[in-house]
């Protein structure tokens, strides 16, 4: 992975030095409560329900085993033993003290890491296929390209206060496992006719109240345009997005109201000035970039491992948790772990600071040192080799990392919510729990197969749920929680919003609900189809039919609904 | 009259006045006052000529909606061009001054006023900007260590014709 030379290491610790100064200065009441807000957010400090939170940069999820130790370490010291990461493949902390914010970042940059823009209205960390560089499906690796673009985005005098957020996604597979059309801009690398690399650009996605997917901007753009189109993209928006309604202040919005065309018209027009500059990216830099994210020293070895083979065919548990858990790599004798942070009762994402040990040492152990977040809300090694599969299984097992639940109804994608989010609607980790209760069965998952289930506490839509083939949206009505939800959302290549059934349910009806429509699924499918392909062929009738069925008999039947977000 | 400013790295006594229509007036009918002044736009647009004649330095100030395409060409005229962060959240000028600076080679001072903090100093300073009217109740003195926040930077911006890939790559060879 990208290893800090002496520069970045200097700028790094410069931010803390400003970081610190800025917050000795607060507190000697020389920078005001509103004046200190957006620089904090710049340095990912939150101040939520209970106090701080603090969201830490873990560049397009990439974590070496000894700056996960650093987390472990930070957590247990400054926090209460225990990180959330989020959707952006970032960790939070729930509980740091304002005052040793500073520490931490210090503590944070002795091992390459920072807080840096992972919040606030800037470029926000870039995110990534956490089986970037292993994935068979891969034309290339993303990799070089996101630090390309985190050194790029990185305190950019010109783009630090956008009108609001920025976030910029990358996939260079065949199957786009980052989202990107859910983001501000999304990155398709491709090759053209003559072998070259580029680009394909999205433009003007987002979640959020007004949930949108990217349009294509550029079909091909050279790589080594890359940075000055981007430049050109933010600086249009940073004079002309809307600076009015926060609300409203998206780029989606702007390239919603202009159209994409008019949009492209004026970058192209801007571009125009800036295209063949000195941000044109030479070859050379994409091969100094590359070299930090040369393939580690994978072995030679036969394709299957007898061993494994037979310990597969005789534990059904270890084959249950290979077929969910274990995914291929494009070397031989290799396999990609997800460790799931989905266990029953957990709250989906957090990862203990014993777990995080855990963790780190079977990336040391199995895996090259290195791990990946995913925005899924797991963690991935990334280079096991098959032989070792059953002992990282027996030891993840022993620290519920194991649950075999990866892309089935439990790995839910779920903010943090009520229980901590100061602008929750509503709690959202009782509600995975409740669903995890409910669904306690690991055959019924198993046959309920390949689903997406996530939910927002609000819709801010931080889990995600617009692109869930059943989403969980938390509405507050008269001070009680009560949930929208959405069917047919996909990430992906055939990336959609999900469309509201009807009225919202309370809590206690949700697990209800979620039944209801797996029931319908697995009613009418056919053989070989997922739940999002048997809805798209039936349609969302018998599913809305289903979940409404004798809710008169159950408590509060609701009609009105004033909170339908994406109409 | 004269105020403090912070002009390149220096804290300096400044004689420019700003001049900022309040409701009631209107840049057509405004009494020009004594130089150095730093006009509104839109004064500027109306009565370019008066303000030539006036003013052997003329001034201009854009506000954060107004691009330095409504000076296009005219902006080598100025001794001084402001830019207006009504808010320091506000990040159009960052923009408007880059401008200034690599498309219209602009080589006078430009100032940032209005809401104007330690901590964006020295992000104005990259985009350009090189005079600072540090908000009135703040210490001037202690805000320009806003200008040394940082000793490297990854982009191309009006300091710094290079990005650090292309300084990188001398440094290796
Ligand atoms: C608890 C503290 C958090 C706060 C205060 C917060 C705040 C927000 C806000 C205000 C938005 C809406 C922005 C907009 O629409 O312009 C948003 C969106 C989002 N947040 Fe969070 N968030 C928090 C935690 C998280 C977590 C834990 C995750 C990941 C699980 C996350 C990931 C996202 C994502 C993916 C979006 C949607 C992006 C989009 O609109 O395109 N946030 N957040
Ligand atoms: S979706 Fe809403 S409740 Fe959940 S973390 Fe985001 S802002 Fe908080």
């Amino acid at each position: 992975m990208y290893r800090y030379d002496s520069i970045d290491q200097q700028i790094i610790d410069e931010r803390v030095a400003q970081y610190r100064d800025q917050i000795a200065r607060h507190l000697a009441g020389d920078l005001s409560t509103d004046e200190l807000r957006p620089l904090r957010l710049q340095n990912g400090l939150y101040i939520q329900r209970h106090g701080p939170m603090l969201r830490i940069a873990i560049p397009y999820g990439m974590l070496a085993a000894t700056q996960l130790r650093k987390l472990a370490e930070i957590s247990q010291r400054y926090d209460r033993g225990v990180g959330h990461f989020t959707t952006r493949q970032n960790m939070q902390l729930n509980w740091p003290q304002l005052e040793q914010t500073p520490a931490i970042l210090g503590e944070l940059a002795r091992v390459e890491m920072h807080a840096v823009q992972t919040s606030g209205n800037c470029i926000r960390n870039i995110t990534t296929d956490q089986f970037a560089g292993v994935a068979p499906d891969e034309l290339t690796d993303p990799r070089p390209y996101c630090e390309l673009l985190r050194q790029w985005s990185t305190f950019h005098p010109e783009f630090a206060f956008l009108p609001r957020k920025f976030k910029i996604a990358v996939n260079a597979a065949a199957t786009d496992r980052a989202v990107i059309r859910a983001h501000d801009i999304g990155l398709e690398l491709l090759r053209d006719e003559g072998g070259e690399i580029g680009v394909r650009i999205f433009v003007g996605g987002g979640l959020g109240r007004t949930p949108i997917l990217g349009k294509v901007i550029r079909e091909f753009l050279p790589r080594r345009h890359l940075l000055s189109y981007l430049e050109a993209i933010l600086r249009v928006y940073n004079r002309y997005g809307r600076r009015d309604n926060m609300y409203k202040a998206r780029i989606k919005i702007l390239v919603q109201a202009l159209g994409i065309d008019d949009f492209r018209r004026q970058v192209e027009a801007e571009w125009a000035h800036l295209k063949d500059g000195p941000t044109t990216v030479p070859d050379t830099e994409f091969a100094r970039i590359a070299a930090h994210f040369a393939p580690p020293a994978w072995e030679n070895l036969p394709a299957v491992d007898e061993l494994h083979a037979a310990r597969v065919a005789g534990d059904l548990a270890f084959a249950n948790w290979v077929r969910r858990c274990v995914h291929p790599h494009r070397t031989p004798g290799y396999a990609a772990v997800t460790l799931s942070l989905k266990a029953p009762g957990a709250a989906p994402g957090d990862i203990s600071d014993t777990q995080m040990l855990v963790v780190a040492d079977l990336a040391d152990r199995f895996s090259f040192g290195e791990l990946r977040v995913t925005h899924e809300q797991n963690v991935v090694l990334a280079d096991v080799r098959l032989r070792d599969l059953h002992e990282v299984w027996q030891i993840a097992r022993r620290h519920r990392l194991a649950t075999a639940n990866i892309g089935l109804l439990t790995d839910i994608i779920c903010c943090p919510g009520g229980d901590l989010c100061a602008l929750a609607n509503a709690r959202s980790v009782p509600i995975a729990d409740a669903v995890n209760e409910k669904f306690d069965d690991l055959d019924y998952l198993f046959d309920i197969g390949d689903i997406s289930l996530n939910i927002s506490g609000c819709m801010n839509s931080c889990g995600h749920h617009h692109v869930a083939n059943i989403g969980i949206l938390g509405v507050d009505k008269n001070d009680e929680e009560w949930y929208q939800i959405t069917v047919g959302g996909q990430q992906g290549n055939a990336a959609a919003i999900g469309k509201v059934i009807g009225p919202s349910f309370h809590a206690h009806e949700v697990p209800l609900v979620i039944e209801a429509l797996v029931t319908v699924y697995v009613e009418q499918r056919l053989p070989s189809e997922r739940f999002i392909d048997t809805l798209q062929r039936v349609g969302i009738e018998p599913f809305k039919a289903r979940a409404y069925a004798g809710r008169d008999r159950r408590r509060g039947a609701r009609q009105e609904n004033r909170e339908v977000v994406n109409v | 009259m004269s105020e403090r400013i912070i002009r390149k790295q220096e804290i300096v006594d400044d004689p420019w006045q700003v001049l900022r229509l309040t409701s009631g007036e209107s840049a057509e009918t405004v009494p020009l006052p004594a130089g150095p002044v730093l006009l509104p736009l839109a004064v500027w647009l109306a009565r370019r000529d008066e303000a030539l004649r006036r003013y052997e330095q003329p001034g201009v100030w854009l506000d954060s909606d107004e691009g330095p395409e409504m000076l296009a060409d005219d902006c080598r005229r100025f001794a001084v061009i402001g830019i207006n962060f009504p808010k320091f959240t506000d990040g159009r000028g960052y923009s408007s001054a880059r401008l200034l600076r690599e498309r219209y080679h602009y080589a006078g001072e430009i100032r940032a006023i209005g809401d104007v903090l330690q901590d964006q100093l020295f992000l104005m300073q990259r985009c350009g900007i090189d005079a600072y009217a540090v908000r009135a109740d703040k210490d001037i003195e202690q805000a320009l260590a806003g200008l040394r926040a940082f000793s490297e930077n990854y982009q191309a911006a009006a300091d710094q014709p290079l990005p650090l890939f292309r300084r990188r790559a001398k440094h290796a060879a």
